[in-house]
């Protein structure tokens, strides 16, 4: 059967000969047109007046489009209407587009572009989370509070209090291929647009408002894109708008792609976070109770602001059972990038917290930072709790493993917004991972070593991840698939998932194959498809797999019980004795090829098409309250890394990595294991290298490759160990698989307490660092050890 | 001017080309190869790596800032190329599909012509000769794994066969010297200049000496990709062949101005072996193929990081106008922020330096190891005879508005004892030389606290402790 096995990515031989297509590699029609923004020049203000004669007279320019030139809808944002796609009066950030250039090349547009003379009244903008907070400047009228149990009477009451407040710093997405996206007008004055998109489905209904038609006039195709990673969830809009509405307005096919400078300046990063903490231990590291205040900057729009600073209160317990937590989240407005959807959508931001807490109050109690974990871990589930055999084509739910800490009393196994943790795998992992990783012995010689060395320190850190998984919106955890099986035995799959990179349309081409009991060279995989499967998701939340394969193999599993019911039928056989298996139909005793199948239900006039359809069970979440089940299930992991770092400088490295990731029953390993690595290196660069870095004007310093600096080949660990926890999902996803986009990212936490733990090895005190920790955040970390502070 | 090289085996001759036209935006464009990719534009990502193989031999560039006439009778390969012609794919290839390499794929042809690059050479030192080459997606792990199980195969007859065309031009004299003058033509822009030697190039910048000079187009590219200047005059330099000479004697070491990084790296890593570790960090394998030893000190960048290493060598320089040449002290080039000590139509021949035993530590900081650009670059060639110091030459890079000696700190060990005592009183007179400025890449504090530091290194260094985090292993 195709699923579980570890097959290369569908498209691995057309990337590595250059033959695949991105948006920016699609042969266009002569006289296709190029498209710049010009962008703002200062963070706040009101545009006074406008020349941009200079714009217009610049070689190759064709039309310079203002606010006032759109003909429908100024607006590009995902959620509240607040995003105008060019600036209408007033300016928000520096980098917002303000004029939009077409032009007869990408050169000669992003040249015009420079040359436009806007004047503004500048305003004080607001860009720093004191400023934000001192003016109120918010999404949502106040804060927003989950609470369980009365926190502050619990830490109160404790034995041991800690607190703290620590930087968390944003993280640009930098996928290799920049936002991109291409639009041919049509003979009706519809739209065909190719964008580089997670969520074509949005770029489909933007366009159309951008353009005055409804959304069936609009077909929005991708194929690939060159990295996501949440960056092409809303980012992209933008751009699409920007080539429909020129396209509209010169008739000619029209194309924008952002240079990696404007990219970077304009659009979304991950939201920075500042937490402070207070929270109240007993002696022997049980948590009492916890108070989080989380201050989001979510810059100028309010984007996907929402849900993310939502999921970062939903992870601000990861996998520990908390009896007294307040979480308190403020979404605060700046006049920056409008913070966007990153991997793990706010999860590791809450995630970081926790962990941090963890790790602060085993040095406060000298206990090992892992005992203390393993201390306030939710409980494993109890025997006979779990999902029942359903035809889902895959292995068997595997049986409960028996509680764990059965002397202590029972905990309340439930999260600070009332969900049960019914799957709860950690405490198997934590065992197996310490084992091969061989913790204990390995931190007792780090000691041995920092002992006998003045200078350089090493630190070794654990850290698990528990990520939920669904979108918290409940209402997008639903999918559509089509597939067609052809006379000669061919199979077309088509679904509303998005490719990144991460192997969706791979894995989700392995379920149809088993579906059919077909090889995968029968699958033809191709471009998601506004206009194939309508209404989609962004493909995000991880999502990927879970919603698409289940919606596949709902169309593919009509289409086989069509082909089944007839072959029957024709062999006189019950429809039971009909199995799909090995390329081959067997009826009964017979024996036919898969596409003498195909022919014999053609000529039997059986429909050898299928929509498929799917939507997460079991779901029920009120944001507001902060209550109900807001996920299907959890994924989990752990890591631990062990780093050296220099006193001198603050340099550092990693020098190991180990890694045991759950998947479920795997739909694919190889790719599992690729997402799992890639996503570890991806958080440890956002909690180390890579630093945002904006000036007094509002303007982003580090724009480009040549300042913001995301992990090189040599910033891998030198040992790097990962592994899959081999165990199927609990809960009835496609073949027991769970979702493996963003859980592994968080796994990068370990690398950043690792440093934290080698920093502390330099005095008694409790490390203050923040992330991400740079050389020179480290160096001045160890500093405030040295003195004692 | 015409160009004329080959592209994956077969021969291209462009008649009429713009010279700062790119050969990224030319294959692409023009050409129609989309395989090679534009990440950043500014040839810091790599996804436009292509393979150039000439007389000096077969290098990864990016060709993102690689200009046409910079081509002119080379050999180029992109990713389109890198299969045979029937489509049997390169090892690199089938071990990056093999190995789960790839995962969106938009890197990958860059990859992929780095690691052919780095196969041909026989290179397996697959961290530095992939550092250029960013990825997003996979952690870089498989992508080593697939380098490392490729490595042992034969090149591809198809890959070996660039350098037949290379050769068999030089044979058929088509690369001779063309000349300082291009041919005139009606078509050809007569502001593009190539000359072949050095005494070309002197009467040629003599006639135009507001040309810009074109080495490695690794900074001026900059110019045209993110600032969008349109150069007026343009002279190439890649075609002075002499200029290209580096001379080891026993007493000097000598380097044209137009020999590039790699191989300043290779001719240093024998004599101050802690040099050619800086330069294995100097930006990247692409970058350091085409940059120069000369374009980096004619930049005149406060944060090149040639110029501290080389005044810390005590280094000369050697500029020429016309016929008249001169020679002063490094140092001395650097007279302010953005300006030189050089005239107008004057250009860097050479620099040199005395061979001298090797006291020479370079410490580059960065936020980055790898393709990153120095927070703070210090360089220390101290001289100590029976314990004490006979002389010391410090220089920083990243400190002020230009690579500087620390003359105080320097005087603070001169004749003093070589002891903790005597690096602890010299970190004082820091201060005194630098008052360094904040910026993304570092505050002025910390800059000013790890250059003190760096002192120390030095001194723990030279008495043999492990310098560097580098140096540790798990």
């Amino acid at each position: 059967m195709s699923v579980a096995h570890p097959l290369p990515h569908d498209a691995a031989a057309l990337h590595v000969t250059g033959q695949a297509r991105y948006v920016d590699d699609i042969p266009t029609p002569k006289g296709t047109l190029h498209l710049a923004f010009g962008l703002s020049q200062i963070a706040k203000g009101r545009i006074t007046a406008m020349d941009l004669d200079a714009v217009r007279a610049s070689k190759g320019v064709v039309a310079v489009l203002t606010a006032d030139d759109l003909p429908f809808d100024n607006d590009v944002s995902p959620s509240l209407h607040d995003e105008p796609l060019l600036a209408a009066g007033e300016v928000h950030y520096l980098g917002q587009p303000v004029f939009l250039v077409v032009a007869t090349s990408h050169r000669a547009a992003r040249v015009a572009a420079r040359k436009g003379d806007v004047e503004y009244a500048e305003e004080e903008a607001l860009l720093t989370l004191e400023t934000a907070l001192a003016a109120n400047s918010r999404f949502e009228d106040g804060p927003r509070i989950y609470q369980k149990g009365d926190a502050a009477v619990a830490i109160d009451a404790a034995r041991h209090v800690i607190e703290d407040t620590f930087e968390l710093g944003g993280q640009e997405h930098f996928y290799l291929e920049g936002q991109a996206a291409l639009a041919m007008p049509q003979e009706d004055g519809g739209m065909i647009v190719n964008s580089s998109t997670q969520h074509p489905t949005e770029i489909q209904h933007k366009v159309a408002e951008a353009i005055g038609l409804p959304m069936h006039s609009v077909r929005v195709e991708t194929r690939r894109m060159g990295g996501g990673f949440g960056g092409k969830e809303s980012q992209g809009n933008a751009l699409a708008v920007s080539c429909a509405v020129a396209a509209r307005h010169t008739g000619k096919t029209c194309k924008m792609r952002y240079d990696r400078d404007d990219d970077m300046t304009i659009t979304g990063k991950r939201h920075a976070f500042r937490i402070s903490y207070r929270a109240g231990f007993d002696a022997e590291g049980r948590i009492a109770g916890i108070e989080f205040t989380h201050l989001v900057n979510c810059g100028w729009a309010q984007d996907l602001s929402l849900p993310v600073a939502d999921r970062a209160m939903l992870h601000a317990d990861n996998a520990y059972a908390i009896p007294a937590i307040r979480i308190e989240s403020h979404r605060l407005k700046t006049n920056l990038q409008s913070a966007t959807a990153y991997r793990g959508f706010g999860g590791p931001q809450g995630m970081v917290g926790i962990e941090r807490v963890m790790d602060h109050a085993a040095h406060v109690l000298g206990l090992d930072p892992v005992a203390l974990r393993l201390r306030n871990y939710y409980d494993a589930p109890a025997a006979g709790g779990s999902a029942t055999a359903t035809d889902n084509g895959g292995s068997a739910p595997r049986p409960a493993a028996s509680p764990r800490d059965i002397s202590e009393k029972m905990k309340d196994n439930s999260t600070p917004y009332g969900m049960e943790v019914t799957d709860f795998e950690l405490h198997e992992m934590t065992a197996q991972l310490l084992e091969t990783s061989d913790y204990t012995a390995r931190r007792a010689e780090i000691a041995d070593w920092n002992a006998g060395n003045d200078r350089l320190k090493r630190g070794i850190a654990f850290s698990p991840v528990k990520f939920g998984i669904s979108f918290t919106l409940t209402h997008l955890n639903q999918a559509g698939a089509l597939v067609h099986v052809y006379q000669d035995g061919s199979i077309h799959l088509n679904h509303g998932g998005t490719e990144m990179g991460q192997g969706l349309f791979q894995k989700v081409a392995q379920v149809a194959a088993a579906r059919f009991g077909v090889g995968l060279e029968r699958v033809k995989i191709t471009a998601t498809d506004t206009a194939k499967v309508p209404n989609t998701s962004a493909t995000a939340a991880s999502s990927g797999s879970d919603l698409n394969g289940m919606a596949v193999k709902a169309a593919c599993d009509t289409i086989r019980d069509r082909m089944a019911a007839h072959l029957a039928q024709t062999y006189q056989q019950p429809a039971s004795a009909v199995v799909f298996e090995g390329d081959i139909v067997r009826i009964g005793a017979e024996e036919i090829s898969f596409e003498a199948a195909a022919m014999l239900c053609y000529t039997g006039r059986v429909s050898l098409s299928a929509t498929g359809y799917y939507k997460t069970p079991s779901l029920e979440w009120d944001r507001i309250k902060g209550q109900g089940r807001p996920f299907f299930y959890f994924a989990y992991g752990a890591a631990v890394t062990e780093v050296v770092v220099d006193r001198l400088t603050g340099e550092n490295r990693i020098l190991r990595c180990d890694i045991l990731h759950d998947a479920g029953a795997s739909l694919n390993p190889a790719l599992d294991i690729g997402q799992v690595e890639g996503a570890y290196v991806q958080g440890v660069g956002w909690l180390t290298t890579e630093e945002l870095v904006w000036d007094g004007t509002g303007q982003l310093r580090t724009h480009a490759p040549s300042t913001y600096k995301i992990p090189a080949c040599s910033d891998r660990p030198d040992v790097f160990n990962v592994a899959l926890y081999d165990a199927p999902n609990r809960e009835e996803t496609i073949y027991r698989s769970k979702a493996v986009g963003e859980p592994p990212f968080m796994l990068g936490i370990s690398a950043w307490l690792a440093l934290s733990d080698a920093v502390g090895a330099y005095g008694a005190a409790y490390p203050h660092l923040n992330a991400p920790a740079t050389a020179e955040e480290i160096w001045r970390a160890i500093g405030q050890v040295q003195n004692g502070v | 001017m015409t160009i004329t090289f080959h592209l994956n085996g077969e021969e291209v001759s462009l008649p009429d080309t713009e010279p700062t036209t790119t050969l990224l935006d030319w294959l692409r464009d023009d050409r129609g190869l989309t395989g090679t990719k534009e990440g950043c534009n500014e040839g810091d990502c790599g996804a436009c790596t292509v393979m150039v193989t000439d007389q000096d031999g077969v290098r990864a560039l990016n060709a993102c800032i690689l200009f046409l006439p910079q081509l002119q009778g080379k050999s180029i390969r992109t990713v389109e190329g890198a299969a045979s012609p029937d489509g049997v794919m390169h090892p690199v290839q089938q071990a990056m599909v093999d190995q789960h390499g790839s995962q969106c794929g938009f890197c990958t042809p860059g990859f992929i012509m780095s690691m052919v690059t780095a196969h041909t050479n026989g290179a397996t030192d697959h961290d530095d000769q992939l550092a250029g080459n960013l990825c997003r997606c996979t952690g870089y792990a498989p992508i080593i794994r697939a380098a490392e199980a490729a490595q042992a195969a034969p090149v591809p007859d198809w890959i070996a066969a660039d350098r037949s065309f290379i050769f068999s031009e030089i044979s058929r004299g088509e690369v001779a010297d063309r000349g300082a003058e291009p041919p005139a033509t009606a078509a050809a822009p007569s502001n593009t200049l190539r000359p072949t030697s050095s005494d070309a190039l002197a009467t040629a910048y003599a006639a135009r000496p507001k040309a810009t000079l074109i080495a490695g187009a690794t900074d001026v590219g900059l110019w045209v990709t993110k600032q969008l200047r349109d150069l007026d005059d343009v002279i190439f330099l890649d075609g002075c062949t002499d200029l290209k000479q580096i001379t080891v004697t026993d007493s000097e070491v000598h380097i044209g101005a137009m020999a590039d990084m790699n191989r300043v790296r290779e001719a240093l890593a024998p004599l101050h072996p802690s040099y050619a570790e800086m330069i294995r960090r100097y930006a990247s394998q692409q970058v350091r193929a085409a940059a120069t030893i000369g374009g980096n000190i004619a930049n005149g960048s406060p944060i090149g990081d040639n110029p501290p290493a080389l005044i810390a060598l005590r280094a000369n320089l050697h500029l020429r106008k016309g016929e008249a040449r001169r020679t002063l002290p490094l140092q001395d080039f650097f007279v302010d922020y953005g300006k030189q000590d050089r005239a107008l139509g004057e250009f860097v021949e050479a620099v040199s330096f005395a061979r001298q035993p090797d006291a020479l530590r370079v410490y580059k900081l960065s936020k980055r190891f790898d393709q990153d650009i120095s927070a703070v670059l210090g360089a220390f060639n101290v001289t100590v005879v029976n314990g004490s110091v006979t002389a010391a030459v410090i220089a920083f890079g990243g400190m002020a508005g230009i690579p500087k000696r620390a003359a105080h700190v320097e005087a603070a060990l001169i004749g003093q004892p070589w002891t903790a005592a005597t690096i602890q009183a010299a970190q004082a007179a820091l201060d005194t030389d630098f008052t360094p400025m904040s910026d993304m890449r570092a505050s002025a504090s910390y800059r000013q606290e790890t250059a003190r530091n760096m002192l120390m290194r030095y001194f723990t260094d030279l008495n043999g402790a492990p310098a560097h985090v580098l140096e540790v292993s798990q």
